[in-house]
């Protein structure tokens, strides 16, 4: 049998049909990674369930937003750039927290109380019983509601981180991302998380008047 | 005798390109792997609000969307200027969205059916109205975990 040399095979082309592959998958895909803000809704309304107890209207942090884009903020006339300072000073129902000891908080009765609650490494410590409460009009455009949504966010971040700081050193987004590698960091994180939880109530929409 | 040859006719040789494929194989693997399949053509303008307090979605395998805003400049013809819904590949009314969730949580494996997040992504100058219905509407449905889509941005302004 005669030996035949095979010639080799050519790889001129390759590239060019690389190159058709890469424009390909350059055109069909997507990079960008979706992110947001992330939001639990509440379940559905249960017509036999009983309606909840009556909130201290202290305790509520009542953000109106109307259909011109404007916010009221516990009766009070603001900008959007304000409601963060504000939400905060809500949050923490005593500027002096957490060196209070009154329950009621009778210095500040225009501020939320607290109540004694058991949390993972602090023990027993005063948490505020504050709510947000948010209520748009049918109106109101979507650029402004998530406004509000983030500076609520915000607050709470910077609120959660400042305690953080001062009582285990660390902020409170440190120890989020450090929980997964130590489990008394993810206590930690808990903690702060349980002292400021995030309470933000929609209310049920209401339809008032036309459009 | 010169030591300097006459630069004659004698052409250079041509630059080597048989790494060239190799080169482009490497690119093509990396676009491959960081991307993802784009699903759905917009229909609809879709231009989402800028927060600062973002928070990534893991795992897309786990997301949904919906798309709320204008229909876009091409369509606006037939179908007018008002904010309209679109699931998947074509515009529905908010009574399909109950139908909508049931299909995309039987995508998925059983185990995974209660950990979807629905995104919403809703054009900034849409207004409220549209948005509570589908809210209203995705609780009716038991879709809870929702994320309103956003873009990253260093400061809010007034």
């Amino acid at each position: 049998m005669a030996r035949r040399e095979i010639s080799e095979i050519n790889a001129g082309s390759m590239a060019d049909i690389a190159f058709l592959l890469l424009i390909f998958f350059l055109v069909t895909t997507t990079m960008d990674t979706d992110g947001g803000l992330i939001r639990r809704l509440p379940p559905p309304p249960d017509s036999e369930a009983t309606p909840p107890d009556k909130i201290n209207q202290r305790n509520i942090f009542e953000i109106l937003v109307n259909q011109n884009d404007q916010l009221l903020v516990e009766g009070e006339y603001i900008q959007v750039t304000e409601l963060r300072a504000k939400a905060k000073e809500f949050i923490k129902s005593n500027p002096n927290y957490p060196s209070v000891a009154d329950e009621s908080n009778a210095s500040y009765p225009n501020m939320p109380e607290f109540r004694i609650e058991e949390v993972p490494v602090l023990g027993n410590v005063l948490v505020s019983k504050q709510i947000i409460s948010l209520q748009n009009d049918n109106g109101t455009s979507y650029e402004m509601y998530i406004k509000v949504q983030n500076e609520l966010v915000a607050a709470y971040n910077e609120i959660r981180n400042e305690f953080a700081m001062n009582k285990f050193g660390k902020s409170y987004s440190e120890l989020v991302q450090q929980s997964e590698s130590s489990e008394s960091i993810a206590e930690k994180a808990e903690a702060v998380k349980k002292i400021f939880p995030q309470r933000i109530s929609e209310a049920e929409p209401k339809k008032i008047g036309g459009n | 005798m010169s030591k300097f040859r006459k630069k004659g006719k004698k052409s250079q040789p041509a630059v080597n390109t048989a790494s060239l494929p190799d080169i482009v194989f490497m690119l093509l693997f990396f676009f491959m792997v960081t991307t993802k399949m784009r699903e759905t053509t917009l229909k609809v303008i879709n231009v989402t609000p800028k927060a600062t307090e973002i928070e990534k979605l893991e795992k897309k395998s786990l997301v949904s969307y919906i798309y709320i805003g204008k229909p876009i400049k091409a369509l606006q013809g037939a179908f007018g200027t008002a904010p309209r819904i679109q699931l998947n590949d074509a515009f529905k009314t908010k009574e399909d969205i109950f139908q909508f969730v049931e299909m995309e949580r039987n995508k998925r494996v059983e185990v995974e059916r209660n950990l979807v997040t629905w995104s919403l992504k809703v054009d900034q100058k849409t207004k409220m109205g549209i948005v509570t219905e589908v809210k209203q509407e995705l609780r009716k449905a038991n879709a809870l975990k929702i994320n309103y889509s956003s873009k990253k941005t260093d400061k809010i302004v007034n």
